[in-house]
């Protein structure tokens, strides 16, 4: 046992007991790993209670706020004629996405490599990319349902009706949550730390609102403006939304650019993600 | 004996700054393998390469027959890691964390008997950032051991731990150990490789000094011995320096201190019974893994 044994390997290295588990059973269990840990960051979103108060219950307030304004019901033209309520509670979808991509998944993907979360995972057998697939996955389910959420809050209170255009809205949403997430991605990669990450994202968030028409609509923004708003993911968001929600496929502009935006952020992503 | 993980000739370097010059070990199955050095001597690098966290720049890494690189999803399953500060997301439940880790491995211990041996059962619902220092170490434990693993990589196990919990921990070590589990520890406390290792293997610079037991290694650093003790009646010092085994005596106030190799505590206490002189508050020194990580290093430690 006391053997001197410096560079002296002596008898041949053990193979290892057992083999690598055979076919689906590994896969499935696998599946099981990766959809414990979605659910388990999903939770974890979900004790954040001061940011998840913020992401539903703001947008949930300003509905109600602005929905009871009864000047804001009536049909209006720089809306194609309907209420600008309706148009609002597409703004409120983005809103959410947004604060959910650009705040709380940077905050929580820094914070893990800061605290060395991401390290201790990677020396597990779920690997590095179902990892981040879980913490996609999660925000995703919770994108679906604060977009469910709201639809409802709007439609029972203040009679804004379900986008008719279906799978238009389906679309925009899932572009926009993938464009947005990705450049929550970007943001967790170059942010030193959590706090910074938290920064970054914030100011993001109120310049991409701003042109989403947060605070004017991008209706009645002055032309150069609506054009710089229709370049941007949420922009051509808000408006594919608006397209969907009079019935309106959005136009292949609106697509191709949220298309685009998702394409090149992911790929960033791809590039700049550290694990630690 | 086994060779559960053999390093040789390791080298690895960050831009200019070379972590680990060359380092070859073996650890034999079922020891208690220490890993001792300075801080910065290359100890955490060194097993990262072990663990698959970092490639290494040169030299060759086998773990079970395993490449860490090459191999990295069958090495997950039979290697356990505690990595040096590693945190949990804080909002996490201590049972929530074991449950889930365990649903990534094969052949998952349970999780719940974990949770008694490690002391935590009663924190089974109490979130991470709520743990103290000592709590959070012993679930990072539980999470290496998760696996159930031949070999478990323990980084800076006992850093920042209250001395009752460490001692905890290194109980808890020895009775890993005894399931028959490979354990490399990592530390730079001396007194927990003097406790609890089977073998050390000392690193400075990048380098392995040499590799031993502790016992071997403070016998390295000689074996002179300091003798401390508080006279009943005062005597002349000529009375122990005319001893062949002592080699000096000096005094602090009432405190004589003799240094001395060999027989030198005998030949002293002899002496003294014979002059009817009690030594009062005796204390012997020997030499410690400390004195022969600071000769073998040649530095402070």
């Amino acid at each position: 046992m006391s053997a001197f044994s410096v560079s002296t390997a002596t008898g041949p290295a053990q193979s290892p007991a057992q083999g690598p588990a055979q076919g689906p059973a590994r896969g499935s269990a696998q599946r099981s790993a990766l959809w414990q840990l979605t659910l388990t960051e999903v939770k974890l979103l979900a004790r954040e209670r001061v940011r998840f108060i913020l992401m539903i219950g703001i947008p949930v307030a300003l509905i109600i706020i602005l929905g009871s304004i009864p000047a804001l019901k009536k049909p209006s033209p720089d809306f194609s004629g309907r209420p600008f309520i309706d148009y609002f509670t597409m703004i409120m979808v983005v809103f959410a996405i947004a604060m959910l991509s650009l705040t709380a998944v940077p905050l929580v993907l820094a914070g893990y490599r800061e605290r060395g979360v991401l390290r201790r995972l990677r020396t597990t057998p779920i690997g590095p990319f179902r990892v981040l697939g879980a913490q996609l996955g999660a925000a995703s389910g919770v994108v679906v349902v604060t977009t469910v959420l709201l639809l409802v809050i709007a439609r029972i209170g203040f009679s804004v009706p379900f986008p008719s255009q279906v799978g238009g809205f389906i679309l925009t949403v899932i572009l926009a949550a993938a464009a947005l997430l990705s450049l929550g991605l970007v943001i967790a990669s170059v942010a030193p730390t959590a706090r910074t990450a938290q920064g970054f994202g914030a100011l993001l968030w109120y310049l991409m609102m701003f042109f989403a028409g947060l605070w004017i609509p991008i209706p009645e923004m002055p032309k150069v403006l609506q054009h710089i708003s229709h370049a941007t993911p949420l922009g051509a968001a808000v408006s594919a939304m608006a397209n969907s929600a009079q019935g309106r496929f959005p136009t292949a502009l609106e697509l191709v650019t949220l298309a685009a935006w998702t394409a090149g952020l992911a790929l960033a992503a791809g590039k700049l993600f550290r694990w630690e | 004996m086994r060779n559960v993980i053999e390093v040789r000739n390791l080298h690895k370097a960050y831009g200019d700054t070379v972590a680990v010059e060359d380092v070859s070990l073996t650890v034999q199955e079922g020891e208690i393998f220490g890993i001792l050095g300075p801080n910065g001597a290359g100890k955490t690098t060194t097993v990262e390469c072990i663990e698959g966290l970092r490639t290494p720049g040169s030299g060759t890494i086998s773990v079970l027959g395993l490449d860490p690189q090459r191999d990295r999803a069958e090495l997950t399953q039979l290697l356990g890691v505690q990595l040096q500060d590693s945190q949990l997301p804080a909002r996490l439940e201590v049972a929530e964390a074991l449950s889930l880790y365990s649903a990534f491995y094969r052949n998952p211990a349970d999780w719940r008997g974990l949770l008694e041996v490690l002391g935590l059962a009663d924190k089974a619902k109490t979130k991470f950032a709520k743990l103290s220092g000592g709590q959070q170490q012993r679930l990072s434990i539980a999470l290496a051991l998760l696996g159930s693993p031949r070999v478990a990589v323990l980084d800076e196990l006992t850093t920042g731990l209250d001395p009752q919990a460490r001692r905890d921990t290194w109980d808890l070590i020895e009775g890993i150990r005894d399931r028959g589990v490979t354990v490399v520890l990592v530390t730079h406390f001396m007194e927990e490789a003097e406790r609890l290792c089977d073998r050390v293997a000392l690193i400075d610079s990048g380098r392995v000094v040499v590799v031993d037991t502790p016992a071997n290694l403070a016998d390295r650093a000689g074996d002179e011995q300091r003798i401390q003790f508080t006279p009943s009646v005062d005597f002349d010092d000529a009375l122990l320096t005319s001893l062949p085994d002592v080699t000096n005596v000096t005094r602090r106030g009432d405190v004589v201190v003799v240094t001395g190799t060999g027989n030198a505590l005998n030949a002293v206490t002899s002496v003294l019974a014979r002059q009817q002189i009690v030594a009062k508050h005796l204390r012997v020194e020997q030499a410690s893994l400390e004195d022969a990580f600071l000769k073998l290093t040649g530095r402070q430690h």
